[in-house]
C-alpha cells in the first residue's frame, strides 16, 4: 500500500470508482461541474475546493450543476434516491443546512419508517465542515451532533484518506440516507490509500493508537490533535489509547466501554460547541455503562460555546488543540 | 586495533522508521556468540529479537528498555573484552556525532514493490538482492518466496533481506492476496501454481528455489510436480499438503471475520507469543479484507482447497520423490497445521521441528528458519 494521496483525492477517487461500477451513481451540487455548465466553463470548478473535479467529463450526464438553492436540489436528491437513484448531493458548507434541513431530518430520514419499511433513501449528503480556514462563524461550524441526534440518518466523520475512500463507497452502496463530513482542513492530508475499490464499514471504531493509562476519543480533524498529543505524552511517560468512532451514527459503543474499561480515564476531543455535543454524549454513554471503571471525572476537549471567530488569532484559539488535549490527559491522569 | 561493532535499530519492511526496545536479552559484559539474540525490539508492526553478527563482549547497552529509536539508531556496541573504554566511549560519540536518521522520504525506502501483468491478470512482487549476471561474479539461484493463506509478501519480512544477501530473492503476492489481482479462477492448487510458472516467465527465471509457507508449500509442491525442471529445491515451512489435517475453525472463521474483534483472536492463533499480534497487524489485515473481491476470493480457495477442515490435496509423494533437495520447517506448537505431518518424510527430505514456535515461524523465529535455509542452500 504505498500509494499516498490526499483526502481530497481519496473522496475523488471514491466517487470515481462508485460512478464506474453503478450507473445510478448521480452528482449533484453547486458548481459540480462548474460555471453552471455554461459552454467553455464546464468542470472549471469540481465544487467550491476541485473536490469533484474530472467526473463531468468522464461521467456525461451524471454531474449537475443545480441553482443556488438548497432547498430544492437537496429535496430533489432525496427524490430521486427514492426512485432508484444513488445521488450524492453536495452541500459546500455544512453552515448551509439551514434551508433544507426539513428534506433532510424531516422527510429522508423518515421514510423508512413511516412507510412500514418499504422505502428506502439512499442518498448521501455530502459537506465540508470545520474551523480553520479563516470563512468566520457561517462557514465553519461543526454540526455532527446535530444529525447524530436524528433516527434515521447515518454520519459519517473521516479522519485521514483511507477511511475517507472507504467510507465514502460504503455511504454511497448504503440504503439509508447518510451525511458524509469533510473536515476542510484535512483535504491535503496525505495517506496511504489502496487503489483498489473497498469499503469501511459504519459503526466501527477505529483503535488508531493503544495505550493503557488514558482513553481519548476524538471525531474527524481532533483525532490528528489527539495522536499529536499523544505521540508527546509518550515521551512523558503517558501511554494513550487515540479511539476514532469514524462514524458519529451509528456509534461503535462497544470498543470506547472496553478502552475505559481498561484505562479508567477518558478525555473526548469534539470540535463541536460543548453543550448537547459528541464529547457530552460520549461522556454520557461512559457515565452510565462504565461507572465502575472511571478513576477520573471525564474531560471534555471542545470549542468554546461561541461563534467560530473571524479573528485569525481567536480562531486560533477556538479550536481544540494538541496542547489543549495534552493538558487535559495530564489532569485525568494526576488526579486522585 | 580490535574491532567495535555497533548494534542499530533494524529496519523491518518499508515503512519501519523507529522502533521501540522491548528488553536486553543480554546484559552488560555477556560474552556472545555469532547469530544469539542480544536485544529485543518491537515496530508498530511486529516485535522481533536482534541477532549478533560478530561474536563479542557486549560493552554498552546505549538505550534503554522503552526507549523508542529511528531506524539506524544506536542500540549498544559489542567489542572484544581487551579493547579500552575510553576508545569505546569514542566510539559512541563519533557515532552520535555523525547519525542522522532517514527523513522517511521516500527515496530513503530502498526498494519498492513493482506489479507484474501475467495472463492477464496483475501480480505484486517484490525483488531484494542482485543475480548473477549482474553482479558479475558467482551467487546463488534465484529464490522465490510464496506466502499462505490470506497472506501477502510482508510475510517474508525478516527472512527476504536475509536471503537475498548472495542471490536475487522475489516474494510474490499470489492472486487474491496483498495487492495482486483478485481473481483466483477456480481457486485450485494448480491456477495458483500456474500464477508462479507463469510469473517466472514474466520476469525471466528459468528455474528457482521455492519457499513456500502453509499454502504457499502445496503451491510450491504443485509447481515441483506440474514443472519439475523450474525448482532446484522446495523449503516447505509449516506447509499445507503434506497431511489432511487443517484448523477448519480458523479457516472459516478468518474469511468470515468482518472487524477487529473477530480478527484478533484468530490470529493470535498464528503465533506462539499473541503479543505479536499488534494493533498494526489487525489493522493491515482488516485493510486486506475490505478490498473488493478479497471476500469472495477467500472463499474460494477455502472452499477449493480446505473444505470442512481438510486438506482436499495431499502431495506428500511429490515431496518424496521429487529427486531434488526439500527441507521440511515446522513449529512444534502450530495450531493450524499440525506439525504431526513432518512426520514420516524420509531422507533425503530434511525435517527441522522447531519447539515451542507455531505456523508463522518464519516470522516468529525468523532467525533460526534463516540459518536453516540458508544452510540447507549451501
Amino acid at each position: 500500500m504505498a500509494r499516498k494521496i490526499t483526502y481530497q483525492q481519496a473522496i475523488n477517487e471514491a466517487l470515481d470508482q462508485e460512478m464506474a461500477r453503478d450507473a445510478s451513481v448521480i452528482i449533484m451540487g453547486e458548481d459540480n461541474a462548474g460555471g453552471a455548465g455554461a459552454p467553455g466553463e464546464e468542470d472549471a470548478w469540481g465544487g467550491v475546493l476541485g473536490v469533484t473535479k474530472g467526473l463531468f467529463h468522464k461521467y456525461p450526464g451524471r454531474v449537475l450543476d443545480t441553482p443556488i438553492s438548497e432547498s430544492g436540489y437537496v429535496g430533489a436528491a432525496v427524490g430521486a434516491a427514492c426512485n432508484g437513484l444513488r445521488p450524492v448531493a453536495e452541500l459546500m458548507f455544512v453552515d448551509f443546512i439551514g434551508v433544507c434541513f426539513d428534506q433532510i431530518y424531516n422527510q429522508a430520514a423518515k421514510f423508512r419508517y413511516m412507510f412500514g419499511g418499504k422505502a428506502q433513501t439512499p442518498v448521501v449528503i455530502r459537506a465540508m465542515y470545520g474551523a480553520g480556514f479563516r470563512a468566520a462563524a457561517q462557514h465553519s461550524q461543526c454540526l455532527y451532533n446535530m444529525f447524530t441526534h436524528i433516527p434515521g440518518l447515518k454520519v459519517v466523520v473521516p479522519s485521514n484518506p483511507y477511511d475517507a475512500k472507504g467510507l465514502l463507497i460504503q455511504s454511497i452502496r448504503d440504503n439509508d440516507p447518510v451525511i458524509f463530513l469533510e473536515h476542510k482542513v484535512l483535504y491535503t492530508m496525505e495517506g496511504d490509500v489502496p487503489e483498489e475499490s473497498y469499503t469501511v464499514p459504519f459503526g466501527e471504531a477505529n483503535v488508531v493508537r493503544e495505550g493503557d493509562d488514558v482513553t481519548i476519543v476524538a471525531f474527524g480533524r481532533m483525532v490528528n490533535q489527539a495522536l499529536l498529543a499523544a505521540a508527546a505524552l509518550q515521551k512523558q511517560g503517558i501511554h494513550c489509547e487515540v479511539i476514532d468512532p469514524r462514524t458519529t451514527s451509528p456509534l461503535d459503543e462497544d470498543t470506547i466501554l472496553e478502552s475505559v474499561e481498561k484505562t479508567g480515564r477518558l478525555v473526548v476531543v469534539d470540535e463541536s460547541t460543548p453543550r448537547c455535543s459528541m464529547a457530552s454524549d460520549i461522556a454520557g454513554l461512559v457515565a452510565q455503562k462504565a461507572f465502575g471503571a472511571l478513576k477520573a471525572p471525564i474531560e471534555p476537549v471542545t470549542a468554546p460555546h461561541v461563534p467560530v471567530p473571524f479573528s485569525d488569532a481567536l480562531e486560533d484559539l477556538y479550536v481544540p488543540s494538541p496542547a489543549a488535549v495534552e493538558a487535559a490527559v495530564i489532569r485525568v491522569k494526576e488526579y486522585r | 586495533m580490535s574491532a567495535i561493532h555497533t548494534l542499530t535499530m533494524p529496519k523491518w519492511g518499508l515503512s519501519m522508521q523507529e522502533g521501540k526496545v522491548n528488553g536486553w536479552l543480554k546484559k552488560l559484559g555477556d560474552t556472545i556468540a555469532v547469530g544469539e539474540e542480544i536485544v529485543e525490539v518491537e515496530s508498530e508492526k511486529i516485535a522481533g529479537a536482534v541477532e549478533a553478527s560478530v561474536a563479542g563482549v557486549l560493552r554498552r547497552q546505549s538505550a534503554g528498555e522503552g526507549d523508542v529509536l529511528p531506524v539506524g539508531g544506536l542500540l549498544g556496541i559489542v567489542a572484544d573484552a581487551d579493547v579500552a573504554d575510553a576508545e569505546i566511549d569514542a566510539a559512541v560519540a563519533d557515532f552520535m556525532a555523525n547519525f542522522t536518521p532517514a527523513t522517511g522520504d521516500e527515496e530513503d525506502a530502498g526498494p519498492s514493490p513493482e506489479k507484474i501483468e501475467v495472463g492477464g491478470k496483475k501480480l505484486r512482487y517484490l525483488k531484494l538482492g542482485v543475480g548473477g549476471s549482474e553482479r558479475g561474479r558467482e551467487v546463488g539461484e534465484p529464490m522465490i518466496l510464496i506466502h499462505g493463506f490470506g497472506g501477502d509478501l510482508n510475510n517474508w519480512l525478516f527472512n527476504h533481506a536475509a536471503l537475498a544477501v548472495d542471490r536475487e530473492v522475489y516474494a510474490l503476492d499470489l492472486p487474491g492476496h496483498g495487492e495482486s489481482s483478485k481473481d483466483v479462477g477456480e481457486g485450485s492448487l494448480g491456477a495458483l501454481a500456474a500464477a508462479v510458472t507463469g510469473f517466472m516467465d514474466a520476469v525471466g527465471i528459468e528455474s528457482a528455489h521455492l519457499v513456500g509457507h502453509s499454502m504457499g508449500g502445496a503451491v510450491s509442491l504443485t509447481v515441483a510436480a506440474a514443472a519439475p525442471e523450474r525448482v532446484r529445491s522446495l523449503t516447505l515451512i509449516a506447509s499445507a499438503g503434506l497431511g489432511e489435517d487443517i484448523n477448519g475453525a480458523y479457516i472459516d472463521g478468518f474469511v468470515a471475520a468482518g472487524d477487529r474483534r473477530a480478527l484478533k483472536p484468530l490470529l493470535t492463533e498464528l503465533f506462539a507469543d499473541p503479543a505479536l499480534v499488534t494493533r498494526q497487524l489487525v489493522d493491515d489485515m482488516l485493510k486486506y479484507k475490505r478490498l473488493e473481491g478479497v471476500g469472495d476470493a477467500l472463499r474460494t480457495l477455502a472452499g477449493s482447497l480446505f473444505e470442512n477442515g481438510r486438506q482436499a490435496t495431499v502431495l506428500r509423494e511429490t515431496a518424496a520423490r521429487f529427486g531434488k533437495p526439500v527441507l521440511v520447517i515446522w513449529g512444534a506448537d502450530d495450531r493450524i497445521i499440525p506439525a504431526a505431518h513432518a512426520q514420516g518424510l524420509t531422507a533425503p527430505v530434511l525435517v527441522e521441528v522447531l519447539p515451542k514456535q507455531g505456523h508463522m515461524l518464519q516470522m516468529e523465529a525468523a532467525n533460526e528458519v534463516n540459518r536453516l535455509i540458508g544452510r540447507f542452500l549451501g
